[in-house]
């Protein structure tokens, strides 16, 4: 392997193994925060048990999100210099804001909530977790930005001496738009994601009929909350698709496996071929559903990717200008599908629990449990079909991810990154299972465990010995 | 002033404040073998940083991206020239990370004995790493003409790079002695004045003669002021740790820590990446720096926003200004499981509160 394909597999491992953590922290701490508030507009414990219960699996997992969020930045400057150098100028923006807007907020507000209960009073505690959230969303709102960029690089102009991308419009790399459609898709995703996780975890204590006052509520909110988010999940998604059809056609071209350009192009729903790809075996295909999908009308154009090529070869020289087509193809099928599976799967789960009513069949539970992955493989496979749809650029159309791995670096040095990293990750995810399901199963406080803290502001001088309400 | 040299000013604004922030944060991980005898001793000692840890770590995650925005270059090379070191330097925040998180997830003593050998580690490496690097920053490394990296690993390990590896080293467990002292009652508070008294002999001793070779072989006239400024806040320190004045003892290790840096970043002024094989391949705060307009975006924004996060994050810590001692440390609470809780004992206790 040369360094591109290690720097490659690298950026590929620790970018999916990060994302498994961002968007169940994204949308659990906006629903830990939406019982916060529950709890404090209500005062009902069962309400502050479960905050305290979903509370402490997000911070089981935010721990994870954040402390491999570091090798994300840091990457591209070790495995990336050469596409640094020439984009720094465009990407590295974002990247600094969103530290300095986003990730001090998160951490901080985050540390005024896990030491704060009996430091702070009751409606500045829990402003913190909203701040918390905020932070996240905002966060995501700024690294969508950069990499969006990548996808459909706008806003900027080739320095002639330098050779290098020079910053003209700020504005227009925020308001990109494929930005302003994958910022809502990824976000809508997230809460699908942390709903799939609670209707999951509340599907295997009410199975056994434990913690139900707790555990219902949590069940039914998640449940709202993924039914409304799958729905922002595929308009979003319809949106960014035709954003990517028009800016990116070869991507949306590989992932429909469509060679030859069409009119009233089909769509296929599945579809096996020939390792080269130009042969069907098995599959069907709708006709026309390609064209509505990607333009709007039926019977609109659809560029193939046979044309595409050419075209390509046309204006950047010879070279292959298609993704791997199996990869992008499935991916992009896995992450539609399950798409549509948690939205019919979580209109199901409200009808099953309506007006108070608990299944007694335990296959309704199992399978909410078991759904409780199906987010978190689609949205590995959303980001592998986006990444590796956009090869062989590193920035679509003007920066080949051949050209912009670190040339001073060996690839020895990149192999013991990749180990190191791979093994480390590894070893961590084990950890970090165990973890959740321990806790997962243990279940929420008790109602003596919770009693509330005192009323009083937080000045507790009178009481030096008393003990912290939380400490590692 | 020109806005490179404002974003080099704001870039070591950013590294010395990640410094004297997470300088002891790292000293008090190096501290927790030393000072925690038992595990409500390491607790206590872990809680002093407990709620501030991870914000100080963001001043890391900010500078480096404010080079990627400001400096591309500088952070092109820098952390591809610096490759190893740098790897080492991740690992160990991953792991000393999820170790503050996870240390107390099960009532386990060798789950915790583990965590607490990741919290050692991961702040030893970094707290060595980082002075080893910014050492090598300021000598000079092999630049080729395209600014790459032109070194290898063992360039990076001269004797010069190191003493300033041992110079950080020092300081931040000392910076750290001096903030356990200040954060805590009883005996922890004791034991760490003690260990900052050797510890301040040590950082005057190392860093003395770190600087003082720095001073004379890449420093500025006015870069004097900040050497004899870091003597007189490790004096300071000493002084005031030894009548018991926790507060001013950490100002003096705070200061040192602040001018230790202020002498590194003055003397590397207008370089950023000065080269060793000819100056014509080094980078400067001019051919290394974003075009006009990206600065100025990045102007504003700096100049809106970190005001707004320094104050509340200072809020945080007049929020959690109290002491801590083993009184106010609440019993272990792991999740219930059958495994741990002896039989007929509850395995969580009602906290005290209410």
């Amino acid at each position: 392997m040369d360094t591109v394909d290690i720097a490659r597999w690298q950026f590929g491992i620790t970018t999916v193994y990060h994302f498994l953590f961002v968007p169940l922290s994204i949308g659990l701490v906006a629903l830990v925060a939406g019982m916060q508030t529950a709890w404090v507009r209500t005062g009902k414990t069962e309400y502050l048990r479960a905050t305290k219960f979903w509370g402490k699996l997000f911070l089981i997992n935010f721990a994870m999100g954040i402390v491999t969020g570091i090798v994300q930045e840091f990457q591209f400057g070790m495995n990336w210099s050469a596409y640094s150098r020439f984009v720094g100028d465009v990407f590295g923006a974002p990247l600094a804001i969103e530290g300095l807007l986003a990730f001090f907020f998160e951490s901080t507000f985050l540390g005024l909530w896990i030491f704060g209960w009996d430091r702070l009073p009751k409606k500045i505690h829990l402003a913190c977790i909203w701040m918390v959230s905020f932070g996240t969303i905002l966060s995501a709102f700024f690294i969508l930005a950069a990499n969006s960029w990548m996808q459909n690089p706008v806003g900027y102009r080739i320095d002639e001496a330098s050779g290098r991308a020079e910053l003209t419009d700020f504005w227009a790399v925020l308001t990109n738009p494929m930005h302003l459609t994958a910022f809502p898709h990824t976000i809508a995703a997230s809460f699908v994601t942390a709903g799939m996780f609670v209707a999951g975890v509340s599907a295997w204590h009410l199975m056994r009929r434990k913690n139900v006052e707790v555990f219902r509520p949590s069940l039914r909110m998640a449940l709202v909350v993924t039914a409304v988010a799958s729905i922002a999940v595929a308009i979003s998604g319809d949106m960014l698709g035709k954003v990517v059809t028009e800016h990116q056609p070869m991507k949306m071209a590989a992932a429909e496996g469509l060679y030859e350009t069409q009119t009233g192009a089909p769509f296929s729903p599945f579809s096996v071929r020939t390792p080269d790809g130009t042969e069907e075996i098995v599959g069907f295909e709708v006709p026309g559903v390609l064209s509505f999908l990607a333009t709007g009308s039926f019977d609109g154009e659809v560029k193939g990717m046979d044309d595409l090529q050419a075209a390509a070869e046309a204006e950047h020289g010879a070279g292959d200008y298609t993704p791997n087509v199996p990869v992008v193809y499935w991916t992009f099928r896995m992450m539609v599908y399950i798409g549509m599976a948690t939205a019919g799967l979580s209109l199901l789960g409200l009808w099953l629990t309506r007006r108070g009513r608990l299944p007694g069949n335990p296959w309704a539970w199992r399978i909410g449990m078991l759904s409780l992955t199906l987010p978190f493989i689609a949205s590995s496979a959303g980001w592998v079909f986006t990444e590796m749809g956009r090869q062989p650029w590193s920035v679509y159309g003007l920066m080949q991810t051949s050209q912009s791995v670190s040339p001073g670096v060996s690839a020895g040095s990149m192999l013991i990154s990749l180990g190191a990293l791979t093994t480390l990750y590894a070893v961590l995810f084990v950890i970090e299972f165990k973890l959740l399901a321990k806790y997962a199963k243990a279940g929420p406080p008790t109602e003596d465990e919770v009693a509330p803290p005192s009323e009083d502001d937080g000045d507790d001088d009178h009481d030096e010995e008393r003990a912290l309400a939380f400490a590692y | 002033m020109d806005l490179t040299t404002a974003w080099f000013l704001i870039i070591a604004f950013l590294w010395i404040g990640y410094f004297f922030l997470e300088g002891f944060d790292f000293g008090v991980g190096m501290l927790l073998p030393v000072l925690g005898r038992d595990d409500v001793r390491r607790r206590v000692v872990i809680n002093t940083i407990g709620p501030v840890w991870d914000g100080n770590e963001v001043w890391f995650i900010v500078a480096g991206a404010s080079m990627f925005a400001a400096f591309p270059e500088w952070y092109a090379t820098l952390f591809s020239g610096f490759y190893l070191p740098l790897l080492l330097i991740l690992l160990a925040l991953i792991v000393r990370g999820v170790a503050f998180e996870y240390r107390g997830k099960r009532d386990d003593a060798r789950w915790r004995a583990r965590w607490d050998r990741a919290i050692f580690w991961g702040s030893v490496l970094p707290a060595f790493l980082w002075g080893v690097a910014f050492a090598n920053i300021v000598r000079g490394v092999p630049l080729d003409a395209d600014h790459e990296y032109a070194g290898t690993l063992l360039d990076l390990l001269n004797p010069y790079a190191l003493l300033g590896g041992l110079t950080t080293l020092t300081l931040f467990v000392l910076h750290g002695a001096v903030f356990i002292a200040l954060k805590t009652t009883g005996n922890v508070r004791l034991h760490a004045r003690s260990v900052a008294r050797v510890a301040a002999v040590a950082a005057l001793v190392v860093a003395g003669s770190f600087l003082l070779v720095t001073q004379t072989q890449y420093g500025k006239s006015w870069t004097w002021l900040a050497v004899a400024g870091v003597a007189a806040g490790l004096a300071g320190a000493a002084a005031a740790n030894a009548r018991g004045r926790e507060g001013w003892a950490f100002i003096g290790t705070g200061t040192a820590v602040v001018l230790a840096f202020v002498t590194l970043f003055g003397s590397l002024f207008p370089d950023v990446m000065p080269s060793t094989t000819t100056a014509a391949n080094s980078l400067t705060t001019q051919n290394a720096a974003s075009s006009a307009y990206t600065l100025e975006i990045m102007t504003w924004v700096a100049l809106v926003f970190t005001p707004i996060v320094m104050i509340y994050q200072g809020w945080t810590y007049w929020v959690f200004r109290k002491r801590i001692g083993t009184a106010q440390i609440p019993a272990a609470k792991a999740a219930k499981s059958g495994k741990t809780g002896r039989p007929g004992e509850p395995a969580t206790r009602k906290s005290p509160i209410g």
